[in-house]
């Protein structure tokens, strides 16, 4: 009813008392300590002194963590475009499914994600390792060959396994197969929306498919395309499990550097500049979205 | 229109091979996986690849181990108690959004959405500060007070999920009902109960089974504030994956997928696909 809160001002404090002050007290001054600790440094073992030096954040663009900074980024990036490219056809499959069919494929594109993503990377760790079973039918297959030349006098050799794990293969494959209903979501939320006659209107006229794909459904599906972009990149960037247990000692991502600084390397201050760099960024790719998000909304109108 | 069984339309997509044999292949590469763990819980194998002949031994062995039980124990109380305590915070913070109007509305909005969008690596780590500096939690308490540093920090991300659901579920309430009661003479405590609280219903059971699954899935947020007593099942399940892909974390995780997704299943037969939505939200 949008009552103004002095009509009611018992009311309006017994509701409000107990949620905010429990984001205050439990969420917003944990990020609060950390984000003074990253302008802190180390005095001694146990003690953090807040002294508002740059040091910690000067430290992160040295050139090993602006590589890892980097490094997080591009893989990102690639999972981005691989979660769009697997994703726009898998959106356009549901948004032109008859209804029955659409709920049927959309739970089917949503089960896996709710099953724990440990669990998740688990099963890949099954998949990839020199004895999963990708390697496995792989040396089936090289051994049947080999049988079918050595009736020619060359066999193959023994099959090599290929190294599919612990590399930044294993971490991109990873973090598409995690990610990936994250962007069919959004796009196919965008499709539905789209006025179809357009569509129709398009081929009628000629274009094929490939022609109103690119000329009409991408610019006009453009929101949630920029919004799976986002809800994909953001979590990809700041992936902890994926690089942890799919990567190599050389795949390591920020969140990784983070954990590190707070669990072994004992360096808070440091691991406090690189989440709340992290943070940043992430405010950024939510500043983006909500302004062409309004750009597109002021055009419409 | 005779042709139009064997042609498909324009914009059927759907009824078009690549189309069909691309989603085909995703729906493998999503299901391969977690069916084939599913599968080799259930192999005499050891080794995980070959199938062998069925057994149920490594069920046995994964119930048999007190470590993983007590795991799996202790998830289940946090994910209880969190969810109890996020759907009545949730609930007043929804409700206290969906009444007034008030001085700051939008940054306590932004505030509440904080905990959905902030990376779990960096709510991890100020979990693991507030925790250690802050409000250091004794580690000699009796079960389950020992789980509250977890309880804690799973109650502060879920609560802003549950709050959003239950919000959204408010927003088709029919103002007149409050009006009608109201005239018929019902006091403030009366509407509340007899009239919000029914129409809240279907929004709070979406949101405690959302907050449950939330709290039951988390791995990242817990590592950083579990102790050595205080193991959920997940952060077990991952110090056993560290050394190895054994049958018995197949046992353990079929048992997990199957709570998950029937939990979920439920969910959404009882919100009618909000709680999809929502959770999809989750990155952002």
């Amino acid at each position: 009813m949008d009552e103004s809160w002095k009509k009611a001002k018992g009311v309006f404090a017994a509701l409000g008392a107990p949620p905010v002050l429990w984001l205050l007290a439990f969420f917003l001054v944990p990020l609060a300590i950390i984000w003074g600790y990253s302008f802190g440094e180390n005095k001694s073992l146990t003690e953090i002194a807040v002294d508002g030096t740059f040091r910690n954040y000067l430290h992160a663009v040295r050139p090993l963590y602006l590589g890892i900074i980097l490094k997080s980024f591009w893989f990102a990036a690639l999972t981005t475009l691989f979660c769009l490219v697997v994703g726009f056809p898998v959106a356009i499959a549901i948004t032109f499914a008859s209804d029955k069919a659409k709920s049927w494929l959309l739970l089917l594109i949503m089960l896996p994600f709710w099953t724990n993503l440990l669990i998740r990377t688990y099963a890949l760790m099954a998949v990839l390792r020199t004895e999963g079973y990708i390697n496995f039918t792989l040396a089936f297959l090289w051994n049947g060959v080999s049988h079918l030349t050595a009736l020619f006098g060359h066999p193959l050799g023994p099959f090599q396994p290929l190294e599919l794990l612990h590399n930044n293969f294993a971490v991109v494959f990873g973090l598409v197969y995690v990610q990936l209903p994250f962007m069919v979501l959004p796009l196919y939320a965008a499709l539905d929306r789209l006025d179809r006659s357009l569509l129709e209107a398009s081929l009628d006229l000629g274009a094929g498919h490939f022609t109103t794909f690119r000329r009409v459904v991408v610019p006009l599906a453009m929101p949630g395309i920029v919004s799976g972009i986002l809800v994909t990149l953001i979590p990809s960037v700041g992936a902890y499990l994926t690089p942890d247990l799919l990567g190599g000692p050389s795949s390591q991502m920020i969140a990784n550097v983070i954990e590190r600084q707070f669990k072994t390397a004992n360096d808070w201050p440091f691991g406090a500049a690189l989440s709340f760099l992290l943070m940043y960024m992430t405010f950024l790719a939510i500043a983006v979205q909500a302004i062409v998000s309004r750009n597109r909304r002021g055009r419409e109108r | 229109m005779s042709g139009a069984r064997a042609q498909p339309g324009p914009l059927e997509y759907l009824r078009r091979w690549p189309i069909r044999a691309w989603l085909a292949m995703v729906v493998i590469y999503l299901y391969a996986p977690l069916i084939t763990l599913m599968a080799f819980s259930f192999n005499t194998s050891r080794r995980n690849i070959v199938w062998r002949g069925f057994t149920l031994d490594w069920y046995k062995a994964a119930l048999a181990d007190s470590d993983l039980i007590a795991a799996f124990g202790n998830s289940l109380t946090i994910a209880a108690v969190s969810t109890l305590v996020s759907v009545a915070l949730g609930a007043l913070m929804a409700l206290l959004l969906w009444r007034f109007r008030f001085p700051f509305k939008p940054a306590l909005e932004g505030a509440l959405g904080l905990p959905i969008v902030v990376p779990e690596i960096c709510m991890g780590v100020a979990m693991l500060v507030f925790f250690t500096e802050i409000l250091p939690w004794p580690t000699d308490l009796i079960w389950p007070f020992n789980l509250g540093a977890i309880i804690i920090s799973h109650i502060s991300f879920s609560f802003s999920f549950v709050a959003i659901v239950i919000r959204g579920r408010l927003a088709s309430f029919n103002r007149e009902l409050e009006e009608a009661a109201k005239d018929l003479g019902a006091g403030e405590w009366r509407i509340f109960w007899d009239v919000i609280v029914p129409h809240m219903r279907p929004g709070l059971l979406a949101g405690a089974l959302l907050a449950f699954t939330l709290s039951l899935d988390d791995f990242v947020i817990t590592f950083f504030t579990s102790g050595p007593d205080t193991t959920t099942f997940p952060v077990k399940v991952y110090s056993m994956v560290r050394f190895s892909v054994t049958p018995e974390v197949n046992a353990a995780s079929t048992i997990l997928i199957v709570l998950t997704v029937a939990l979920t299943a439920v969910a959404l037969k009882v919100s009618g696909g909000a709680v999809a939505t929502i959770e999809a939200g989750e990155g952002l």
